[in-house]
C-alpha cells in the first residue's frame, strides 16, 4: 500500500490550481472557485458523465472531456468557457427541453428546478430544435411519490442514490435510444416494487419535477440534493456514532 | 325579392372589447328582415383532453392557465374539486382566504369590464369615433375616471398578488386549502386602499345611474330584455354567494324553479348542446329541454337568485337596482334586461369591497391551520365557484393513482350562450333598419350596439372554449342561401 499521492498542479482558465491527485477535474474547477454547469453530477454520488454540460477543453486532447469523470493530471491546461463550449452547452440544454415535455409554468418544480436554472445560466431563451412532444406516462402507483417521465432527463441521480446510499436499487435505465427511460424494479409500476423503502431520496435528488411528492402542486416541490453528500459524510465520518 | 341583389348576412368579425375571438352573423330572410343572429366562437384549445393523464394535484395550476382575466375562478373550482377527491373539508381559515381571493377577483374583473371595455360606449357615445372608443379614448376624455377605474382593478389584482404571490396564474389554492395565510403587510395595504376603492365604486354608480336616466334608456329596454331562467349559487339563508352554498334556478317571475341543488348532480339538471357553427357549447336547463331551457348566469343572475347580499351598502344598491329595473310581473324582484348586467357588476363591486373589509378584520386569516392533508379518497368529484361571469363547474374523474381520466369544464360564458344569441338578435332587430336594401352598408354605430349586446355579458371566450388567442370581432350579413353579402372586421 502506497501513501497519499502528491497534489498535482494544473492550469484552469489561466489560473494555476493545485488539486489532490485523485480529484476529478470538476472538483478541481470548483475548488478553484470556478463554475461549470452540471445536471447529472451530484456530490455524494458516483459521477457518470451523462448530461455533457461539464465538457471542457483540455489542451492536447483531441475531443472535449466531461470534467466530472476526468481525472486531474499534472501540467493539464484546461479551459472551461470558450465560444465552442458555450455553444455546445446551450445546445445540450435545448435538446433536453426538446426531447421531453417540460412545461415550467405548471410544473411541480417550477422555481426550484435545476434544468430551469441551467437554461438561464447558459442563456437559453428558446429551443432551436423542434420539440418532440413524446407520449410518456406518469407512474403514480406509489402511495407517496410519483414519477413523471415527461420531465425526466435521464440524469440517473435516482438510480445512483437508491443503489449507492439507500442500497435498495429500485431504479434502473431501461430501453434504448429515444425510448430510454427510468424503470422501477423489473420495469414494474413503482408501487409494486417491494425493494422500495419509501425513503424519498430519489425525490430529494431529482434535478427536475420528474420525481415528486404526490401532494405537490405547481411550484411546490422542495428538492434536497444536498442530502446525498450529507448522508455520505455522516456514514464515512461516523457522525452518529456514540463517542 | 332577388336574392342576388339583396344583402342577406351581416358579419361582425372580430367582436371587439371582449376577451377572446368571436364573430357575429346576422341572417336576413328573403324580405331583408333580420331572421336570426348567431354569436360564433371561433377558437378552440382542448384543455379537457390534454389534462388527461396528469395528477389531479396539478389541475389547479393547469386550469388557472385557461384565462388571464379569471384564473382565480379556475383555481378555486379546481381546488374545490381536489378537496372532494381528497375527501376533506378545508380548514375554516382556508375557506375564508379563498373567499377573499374570489372577492378580489370579482372586483378586478368587473372593474375591467365596466371601465376598460364597456364604459367607452356609454361615456364617449355609440356614435363616437371607433378608433377612440376605448379605454385610451376614455383616458383622454375623462382622465380622472379612467385612472380611478384602472386603480380599482389594480386594487383587486394587488390583493390577489398579496395573497397568492402573483396577479395571474397563481397556484395558491390547493386541494385541501391554500398555501399561505394573509400577511400583516397585505392586510394593512388593503385597509389603506379600501376608502379609495369605495369612493370609485360610489362615483361609478352615481355616474351610471345618471346615464340610465338619460341617454341609455332605449338600451335598457332593447339589449337582451327577455324572460329566461337565472342560475347561481346562494348561501343557505338565500344570501348572495360566490364560492360556497348551493345552486338555485329562478324564473323571470321570481319563482324559485329549483333550489338547494348540488354541483355533484349537475349532469341531472344541465345539458350541453352543440351547434356546428360555434366551438362554444350551449348549456341548458335539462328539465325544460333545448333551447327552451335557456338560463343566464353571472352578476345579474347572482343578484336575481339571491334574496339579499348581506352588507348594508350593497343591499341598498341592490334594492335600488331592483326598484329601477325589476319587471312588473315579478313585483320588481327580477331584472330581465341583459343591459342591467353592467349595473349588477357595479353592485357586486360594492358587495366585494364590503366583503373584503369584513374579511381582513378577521385575525383568523393570518395564521393557523390553512391546509388539510389527505391522500386520494374518491375517483370523481365536481367543484364549483362563481366566476365574475357566472357559475363555473370543474368535473374530474381520476384513476386509483390520482391521474385524470376525464375532465369536463362548464364555463360561465357558455351558459350565457343562448342568451347572448338572443340578445344579438333583439338588438339587430331594434337598431338595424330593415328591410336591408341591396348593397346597403350597415352604419358602424349600429353594429357597435350589436357588439355591445355581447359585452353586456362580459364574455370570456378564452375560458369558455378553454381557447387561446386575441378577441377581435367580425360581423357578417348572410342571405337566405347562406352567402356572405357584407362583413365588417375590427381588430
Amino acid at each position: 500500500m502506497t501513501g497519499a499521492q502528491l497534489p498535482v498542479r494544473l492550469s484552469i482558465n489561466g489560473l494555476v490550481v493545485e488539486a489532490a491527485a485523485e480529484a476529478t477535474l470538476l472538483q478541481a474547477i470548483r475548488s478553484a472557485g470556478l463554475q461549470v454547469p452540471t445536471l447529472c453530477h451530484l456530490d455524494g454520488l458516483t459521477p457518470v458523465g451523462a448530461c455533457r454540460l461539464c465538457l471542457v477543453v483540455i489542451e492536447g486532447h483531441p475531443k472535449l472531456e466531461p470534467a466530472c469523470v476526468t481525472a486531474v493530471a499534472d501540467g493539464m491546461v484546461v479551459h472551461t468557457h470558450t465560444p465552442e463550449l458555450d455553444t455546445y452547452r446551450r445546445m445540450a440544454v435545448e435538446l433536453f427541453f426538446a426531447e421531453g415535455n417540460h412545461v415550467c409554468a405548471v410544473c411541480v418544480a417550477n422555481g426550484a428546478c435545476e434544468l430551469q436554472a441551467v437554461a438561464v445560466e447558459v442563456g437559453m431563451d428558446h429551443s432551436r430544435f423542434p420539440y418532440q412532444y413524446p407520449r410518456r406516462e406518469v407512474d403514480a402507483s406509489h402511495p407517496l411519490f410519483s414519477l413523471d417521465h415527461h420531465r425526466c432527463i435521464l440524469c440517473t441521480r435516482c438510480v445512483r442514490v437508491c443503489d449507492e446510499i439507500e442500497a435498495a436499487h429500485v431504479w434502473d435505465v431501461g430501453y434504448r435510444g429515444s425510448s430510454c427511460s427510468i424503470i422501477a424494479g423489473l420495469d414494474q409500476p413503482w408501487g409494486e416494487v417491494a425493494a422500495c423503502t419509501n425513503c424519498g431520496k430519489c425525490v430529494d435528488v431529482c434535478p427536475t419535477g420528474a420525481l415528486f411528492r404526490k401532494e405537490d402542486g405547481s411550484g411546490e416541490k422542495q428538492p434536497h440534493p444536498e442530502r446525498a453528500q450529507q448522508l455520505v459524510e455522516a456514514r464515512t465520518e461516523h457522525h452518529w456514532h456514540n463517542q | 325579392m332577388n336574392p342576388d341583389s339583396t344583402p342577406r348576412t351581416i358579419t361582425i368579425d372580430p367582436v371587439t372589447r371582449i376577451e377572446g375571438h368571436a364573430k357575429i352573423t346576422l341572417h336576413l330572410d328573403d324580405a331583408g328582415e333580420i331572421a336570426a343572429a348567431r354569436f360564433h366562437v371561433v377558437e378552440y384549445r382542448g384543455f379537457e383532453t390534454f389534462c388527461e393523464g396528469r395528477p389531479f394535484t396539478e389541475m389547479a395550476g393547469i386550469t388557472a392557465r385557461i384565462c388571464g382575466i379569471c384564473p382565480v375562478s379556475h383555481l378555486l373550482a379546481a381546488a374545490k374539486t381536489g378537496d372532494k377527491l381528497l375527501g376533506v373539508q378545508p380548514p375554516p381559515a382556508a375557506r375564508q382566504l379563498r373567499l377573499l381571493l374570489n372577492l378580489a377577483q370579482i372586483c378586478q374583473s368587473h372593474a375591467l369590464s365596466f371601465f376598460h371595455l364597456s364604459s367607452p360606449d356609454f361615456l364617449l357615445g355609440w356614435e363616437s369615433d371607433p378608433a377612440k372608443r376605448n379605454v385610451f379614448g376614455l383616458m383622454a376624455a375623462d382622465p380622472e375616471l379612467a385612472r380611478a377605474g384602472i386603480r380599482l382593478r389594480q386594487f383587486g389584482q394587488q390583493i390577489i398578488e398579496l395573497l397568492a404571490g402573483r396577479k395571474i396564474h397563481s397556484a395558491w389554492a390547493v386541494p385541501g386549502g391554500v398555501r399561505s395565510p394573509l400577511s400583516a403587510i397585505a392586510r394593512d395595504w388593503i385597509l389603506e386602499r379600501l376608502p379609495e376603492a369605495r369612493a370609485t365604486a360610489a362615483a361609478a354608480l352615481e355616474l351610471y345611474k345618471k346615464l340610465l336616466d338619460g341617454p341609455l334608456q332605449r338600451e335598457q329596454l332593447t339589449f337582451g330584455d327577455f324572460p329566461s331562467l337565472f342560475m347561481g349559487l346562494v348561501a343557505p339563508d338565500g344570501g348572495w354567494e360566490c364560492i360556497e352554498g348551493a345552486i338555485r334556478f329562478i324564473d323571470s317571475h321570481g319563482r324559485i324553479v329549483a333550489d338547494g341543488l348540488s354541483e355533484d348532480d349537475y349532469a341531472s339538471f344541465l345539458g350541453e348542446a352543440v351547434e356546428s357553427w360555434s366551438y362554444l357549447k350551449f348549456p341548458y336547463y335539462k328539465p325544460l329541454g333545448y333551447p327552451e331551457g335557456m338560463y343566464r348566469v353571472g352578476p345579474l343572475a347572482r343578484l336575481n337568485v339571491c334574496e339579499r347580499i348581506g352588507t348594508a351598502w350593497a343591499d341598498a344598491e341592490l334594492a335600488e337596482l331592483r326598484q329601477r329595473s325589476g319587471t312588473v310581473e315579478s313585483g320588481g324582484r327580477i331584472i330581465t334586461s341583459s343591459f342591467a348586467y353592467h349595473h349588477a357588476r357595479l353592485v357586486e363591486i360594492v358587495a366585494c369591497l364590503e366583503g373584503i373589509e369584513q374579511l381582513v378584520a378577521d385575525d383568523a386569516l393570518m395564521g393557523g391551520r390553512i391546509r388539510a392533508h389527505a391522500s386520494l379518497n374518491a375517483n370523481g368529484a365536481v367543484g364549483v365557484s362563481e366566476a365574475p361571469r357566472g357559475t363555473l363547474f370543474h368535473h374530474y374523474r381520476v384513476n386509483d393513482d390520482g391521474l385524470i381520466t376525464r375532465v369536463n369544464l362548464i364555463i360561465a360564458t357558455g351558459q350565457n350562450n343562448l342568451a347572448m344569441n338572443r340578445t344579438v338578435a333583439q338588438i339587430a332587430r331594434e337598431f338595424i333598419p330593415t328591410p336591408v336594401a341591396a348593397g346597403a352598408e350597415i352604419p358602424e354605430p349600429l353594429l357597435n350596439r350589436v357588439e355591445a349586446g355581447i359585452r353586456c355579458f362580459d364574455p370570456c371566450l378564452s375560458c369558455s372554449t378553454h381557447a387561446a388567442g386575441q378577441m377581435p370581432l367580425r360581423i357578417e350579413l348572410v342571405d337566405a342561401a347562406g352567402r356572405v353579402l357584407a362583413e365588417r372586421v375590427r381588430d
